[in-house]
């Protein structure tokens, strides 16, 4: 990592001026983690403040109290005992776990064709999939519910997860990318040992590009996790199907007095989504960057 | 191509195929057939049970004295007037943050990114209850600093930008990508630009912003998109502040809240569509929505080309 602001080195220095340069670069040094400090500070503050209120009564939780009176961790069981959150959290995991598999099973082949191999109309196909990420969900929106009605899927899940499995085109695009950084001397040394496209797939790429691959399910994942149009739209008449998103969302409106039972329902749903980064994390920051960023 | 027997050429090409296979069919099945039927059904009267009657261009004529358009349409592109360009400098300014850091980067970075991973509905549910004008942690601290505080999410006037607060919290995924093109600013390019005697600001405003342009676009362009797109903050903040559910039957009285200020084109087309069934006329918006996005896009790639390379390489 360079940093932009030191001074320059430059060829004859005094002792003083050599002294000066040093202090004038601790106070750039001190200046800079202080506002890095106040950002972290502002960033967090909404987090740490809804853990507490979720943590107070109900009456409390109605004013604009920092700092809880009583502490009542039992609120965490109360909404589970007020809303259907374990079914909600089940619909949320299959919908996110199963979508996951499926863009990963479409998109990785789709994206190592893209990448590796030659073929006539690859570019024109390659432009073609950037135009699906630029195209508004909205606009495709009514003629697939139709689709999904004519078929009697709505008020389920399954029109979200069923076209996971033809591909996404932003998994497509990032694994593309991705895939393109693996030299082709391994592919053709693998073909040399008589191995096909599919088996070089398996045997070589996947474990080379398997930091690529987390960041593009991880995506996903959260994409699933945090999705509320998707779920609103299709599961709205049944809440049977019903995910965390629109649970959170509804119920809101049925208890609405209760904050902190509706925070701690709030903090309940970021959780796992927090521990699943924290595992994931260093995969996926290199996926994003493409080139691994050194913290 | 070369004198291959055929065979093997058609193998190939088999191999190829069962490659693209579920791309393809995908492409043809989720984005072609969607857009041609969208654009078909906006040229009739449709209400999902009965067969689309044509009607031309009259779903066309009535967006041009629709009230709820005209008000949907000012409030997406005030969100984009303004949304897009402070979402990309707050974001290039973090990264940039980042990289001056020697110490605990990589702990700010998580600090940075964790609230994108918030879902839109829990991040809006906060934002609202931190923000409440009464009875608020943020007015409290602003009263004891001998501040007025404003009325946030129950104003017209504040709504909107309590809105982009609330994207501002989340802007840690666009930060990371940032962060990865201000780090392949080649070391050599700083360097010279030292000896040439430029300071930070130069080396930031002459090396920096020209190195990451094709990042900048990329923002650009997905920005643009995800706020035309701008649908869950918008319906949640609106039904929140206002105290009604979301889901239900009770969807589009909230939607807009306070006075049609937060009421974004797709929380109209939505409320068209699927409240009303009048989809004929609600193709019709969505197919307007598409051009708009379509034709901003080409723009900003047209205008991209005259300075530098694309994106994609």
């Amino acid at each position: 990592m360079t940093a932009v602001l030191e001074t320059p080195p430059t060829v004859v220095q005094s002792p003083s001026a050599a002294r000066r340069a040093r202090r004038q670069n601790r106070l750039a040094w001190i200046g800079r983690h202080s506002i890095a400090i106040a950002l972290a500070v502002m960033f967090l503050t909404p987090v740490v403040y809804l853990v507490l209120i979720s943590l107070m009564t109900s009456e409390q939780a109605l004013t604009s109290d920092y700092w809880p009176n009583s502490w009542h961790p039992e609120n965490y069981v109360r909404v589970f005992e007020v809303t259907p959150l374990p079914r909600y959290l089940l619909n949320t995991m299959l919908y996110a776990l199963t979508a996951t598999a499926f863009m990963l099973l479409s998109s990785v082949p789709a994206a190592y064709a893209l990448a590796k191999l030659r073929f006539r109309g690859r570019n024109l196909l390659f432009l073609v999939i950037i135009c699906v990420m630029m195209l508004p969900p909205q606009v495709v929106t009514v003629p697939l519910y139709l689709m999904w009605a004519r078929n009697g899927l709505t008020g389920s899940l399954w029109p979200l997860v069923i076209p996971t499995l033809f591909g996404d085109a932003f998994a497509i695009f990032l694994l593309r990318q991705f895939l393109l950084t693996i030299p082709q001397e391994y592919l053709d040394a693998a073909k040399v040992d008589g191995c096909g496209e599919w088996r070089t797939l398996i045997r070589v790429v996947l474990p080379m590009a398997r930091p690529g691959i987390a960041a593009a399910g991880l995506f996903q994942f959260f994409y699933c996790w945090n999705d509320y149009y998707g779920p609103l739209l299709y599961t709205s008449e049944n809440e049977q199907a019903w995910t965390l998103s629109l649970g959170l969302a509804s119920f809101h409106s049925v208890h609405h007095v209760d904050w902190n039972l509706v925070i701690a329902a709030t903090v309940l749903t970021m959780a796992p989504i927090i521990v699943v980064f924290f595992f994931a994390q260093r995969a996926f920051v290199q996926g994003v960057t493409l080139t691994g960023v050194k913290g | 191509m070369s004198a291959r027997p055929l065979a093997i050429r058609i193998r190939r090409h088999a191999t190829t195929l069962s490659f693209l296979a579920p791309a393809l069919i995908g492409i043809v099945v989720f984005f072609g057939y969607p857009l041609v039927s969208a654009v078909y059904f906006s040229f009739t009267k449709f209400d999902l049970l009965s067969t689309p009657q044509w009607v031309g261009l009259a779903n066309y004529r009535r967006m041009a004295d629709d009230p709820f358009l005209l008000q949907s349409v000012r409030n997406t592109l005030w969100m984009v007037a303004v949304f897009v360009p402070v979402r990309i400098v707050s974001a290039i300014g973090l990264a940039v943050l980042l990289t001056q850091l020697k110490r605990g980067a990589g702990f700010f970075r998580t600090i940075f990114f964790l609230p994108s991973l918030a879902p839109p509905v829990a991040a809006t549910i906060a934002f609202v209850y931190l923000l409440k004008p009464g009875t608020g942690p943020v007015n409290t601290a602003l009263a004891h600093l001998g501040i007025d505080g404003p009325l946030w999410f129950s104003s017209p006037e504040w709504a909107k930008p309590s809105l982009v607060l609330l994207g501002l919290w989340g802007i840690g995924d666009l930060m990371v990508i940032f962060l990865a093109g201000v780090l392949g600013v080649p070391t050599s390019l700083y360097e010279a630009a030292a000896l040439d005697g430029a300071n930070a600001w130069h080396r930031f405003r002459y090396v920096t912003l020209p190195t990451i342009r094709p990042v900048i676009l990329f923002a650009a362009v997905t920005g643009v998109i995800y706020t035309l797109q701008y649908f869950d903050q918008a319906a949640v903040a609106g039904s929140i502040a206002s105290g009604q559910a979301t889901t239900g039957g009770g969807i589009s009285q909230s939607f807009g809240f306070p006075e049609g200020s937060t009421f974004t084109y797709p929380l109209w087309l939505y409320t068209v569509g699927f409240r009303y069934h009048a989809l004929g006329y609600a193709n019709a918006l969505a197919v307007a929505l598409f051009a708009v996005a379509f034709a901003v896009t080409v723009i900003l790639l047209r205008r991209a080309k005259a300075f530098s390379g694309e994106e994609t390489s």
